[in-house]
């Protein structure tokens, strides 16, 4: 492996938390089809791409700003397995929104985690204004948008790029391409091959990674990141990956996707290729593993149990926090 | 105390509020090195140098969708919308964002801004610079949204408005950018959001009103005081929150009330002050509610006959008034 800050203990982490996000996933799956959870949006395939990123830069101080395919970032970046189920299961104490948004909308201000809407690339605006203000007030952080392909044929995905190459903002957008928006192709969204083909018409740097490789994620986000601290703006970075599972517990991807596509992607599963690779490097071992494998476990029983238990939100505070003061 | 137009006194009031405030910028189309089309924002990018005075790309999701973001991450943006007419692509950003920030977050997140919008007609504007798309706005809660009439008013409430922890939407006449001239303090004061304010006092009829329809409504009532008719103008200044307070004092003080608005008839702000006074104060009443607003049209017409057909005038509310003082 190469030169790049990544040390066994970090790499470690990544896995944990790659394999963590799966397990939670899982659950959720799970709860939903036993009626306990009404809907779920998954983060499967995904994980190597966003715990990547969320490694290679200052998690909990730099600014994300999510979408709804986020479970694995959310949990590297600081959100915990019972806050993740007490959103999904719609709680009074959810960080994210107090039982208000669907879940994986997510949200947390102490992890600067920003809220986000669902009309697809609003938040790639958000991003480039939170990068605004840090080049305003110069505190060094550096905001990431992240969105699905689907999302760049919208026009503030365009007003957004264009706007942070113009002023030189220190954001990077970071699409996560799984092939799919829901049952709609890339190929009917957008007329060439890669999302990062785009950015050329912004002026700004566009890079393709193997969205299945977290260590490549990591050192292609790490180089974005140095870009924008040294003030020469944002970057585009397209992670390619796949979605193992269908877009949400309504959907049923047999209608568009062949099962024998399916099957061919899991052979690059990114937790998979990544636990192959750490055992072969000798970082992992069997004991480690299934020491982790515990950990997991345990920590997804103990946040369905605590956000099962934990208290609905009461009604009468429907009217609360539409203004500060009126 | 110093003569100010309502355009001097909202320039003065944004370059006080950012003397005062470090945090505050200001952007949007053309509002830097030109000091914005109707050159509002004049000077104030020499003064507080091109980080705090942007000129934007021309893209208004953008420019408010960047302001939300920046008021998140510890600035106070007040991004100007050049036409209230261009707001349209930005509704998303406002309406399912800004507005909802604080509410779907419970709390944890909220967004202080202040968006800067010339609106109306009568200078020849046509379909798509001179609408008032107030009304949109005020159904939303969320949102804050304050219309000044004088230039008075004008740097009061934008000083309330900055100071908001809100998102305010702050609408301003244009044809009163330079019609209006009035008596403006030069220390900072502020008027608060969703107050109204009685600019005349009477006793046969009440107009509410708001925006530049204040001046007409108040010339209406000098002329027909010479008919021996008492008008009392309720200005709104802030059609959200209503001051329902206010509106129900002058509906039960003089029993016949006249509402007045540019925009069109259906669905504005009219309908709701309606409402109110039919809900609170119907038995205080000695005539029907009375709207007067712009016709049905989808919006204003270039060519000035049809112009002057869509605006409603001084002498429409006069004749307005005088007809209901007379029922």
């Amino acid at each position: 492996m190469s030169d790049n800050g990544l040390t066994p203990e970090l790499m470690l982490d990544m896995y944990y938390h790659m394999a963590l996000a799966r397990a939670v996933d899982d659950r959720m799956w799970i709860l939903n089809r036993q009626g306990r959870a009404p809907v779920v949006y998954t983060s499967n395939g995904h994980e190597a791409a966003q715990v990547g990123s969320a490694f290679a830069l200052n998690r909990g101080e730099d600014w994300i700003v999510p979408y709804y395919r986020d479970l694995a970032l959310v949990l590297a970046w600081g959100m915990t397995p019972r806050e993740i189920m007490l959103h999904l299961l719609g709680r009074a104490d959810d960080p994210n929104s107090g039982g208000r948004q669907m879940p994986a909308h997510w949200g947390h201000a102490k992890l600067n985690i920003l809220t986000t809407g669902s009309v697809v690339a609003t938040q790639d605006i958000h991003a480039a204004g939170l990068a605004l203000a840090s080049k305003v007030l110069k505190d060094g952080r550096v905001s990431v948008a992240y969105f699905g392909e689907g999302s760049t044929s919208q026009g503030e995905f365009h007003e957004a790029l264009n706007f942070a190459a113009v002023h030189k903002l220190p954001v990077i957008f970071f699409n996560e391409n799984n092939g799919y928006a829901i049952s709609v192709p890339s190929r009917k969204q957008m007329a060439v091959q890669d999302v990062a083909a785009r950015a050329s018409g912004y002026g700004m740097p566009g890079v393709i990674v193997d969205g299945n490789d977290p260590v490549k994620v990591y050192e292609v986000v790490k180089e974005a990141a140095d870009r924008a601290r040294r003030g020469e703006g944002p970057t585009l970075v397209e992670a390619k990956t796949y979605r193992f599972v269908p877009h949400s517990s309504d959907d049923d991807d047999r209608a568009y996707r062949s099962r024998e596509e399916v099957a061919e992607a899991k052979k690059r599963d990114p937790i998979m290729m990544f636990e192959a690779r750490l055992k072969e490097a000798g970082i992992l071992t069997d004991e480690k593993l299934a020491e982790m494998q515990k950990k997991i476990k345990d920590a997804v029983n103990d946040a369905t149990d605590y956000a099962e238990k934990a208290p609905l939100p009461d009604p009468a505070t429907l009217g609360d926090h539409v203004y500060g003061t009126l | 105390m110093a003569e100010l137009s309502y355009l001097e006194a909202i320039r003065e009031g944004l370059r006080q509020e950012m003397e005062r405030d470090s945090r505050i910028i200001l952007y949007g189309e053309d509002v830097g090195v030109r000091g914005g089309v109707f050159r509002v924002t004049e000077g104030l990018q020499k003064q507080f140098g091109e980080d705090r005075v942007i000129d934007s790309p021309l893209a208004e999701a953008a420019i408010v969708g960047t302001a939300i973001g920046a008021a998140v991450n510890g600035l106070r943006p007040i991004p100007e919308i050049q036409f209230a007419d261009f707001i349209f692509p930005a509704i998303n950003q406002i309406v399912q964002e800004a507005a909802r920030i604080r509410y779907r977050s419970n709390g944890a997140f909220h967004v202080p801004l202040v968006i800067r919008a010339p609106f109306g007609g009568g200078v020849h504007g046509a379909l798509y610079h001179s609408q008032s798309v107030e009304a949109f706005f005020a159904h939303v809660p969320g949102l804050k949204v304050v219309v000044p009439g004088t230039p008075y008013d004008a740097k009061g409430l934008l000083a309330a408005a900055v100071q908001d922890e809100d998102p305010v939407l702050y609408f301003e006449h244009k044809a009163a950018y330079r019609s209006l001239k009035g008596e403006v303090p030069e220390e900072r004061y502020v008027i608060p959001i969703g107050k109204a304010d009685l600019k005349r006092e009477g006793k046969h009829v009440s107009i509410i009103t708001y925006g530049l329809m204040v001046s007409f409504a108040l010339k209406a009532a000098e002329e027909l005081e010479k008919e021996g008719v008492s008008v009392e103008v309720l200005d709104l200044r802030t059609v959200r929150p209503l001051d329902v307070e206010a509106i129900l004092e002058t509906s039960k003080k003089t029993g016949k009330v006249l509402i007045v608005h540019e925009d069109n008839l259906t669905g504005g702000i009219g309908g709701e002050v309606s409402a109110l006074i039919s809900e609170h104060a119907l038995f205080y009443l000695d005539a029907p509610i009375v709207r007067l607003a712009g016709p049905e049209v989808p919006a204003m017409p270039y060519s000035a006959p049809l112009e002057h057909a869509f605006m409603v005038t001084p002498e429409k509310i006069r004749d307005k008034a005088r007809e209901l003082a007379k029922f």
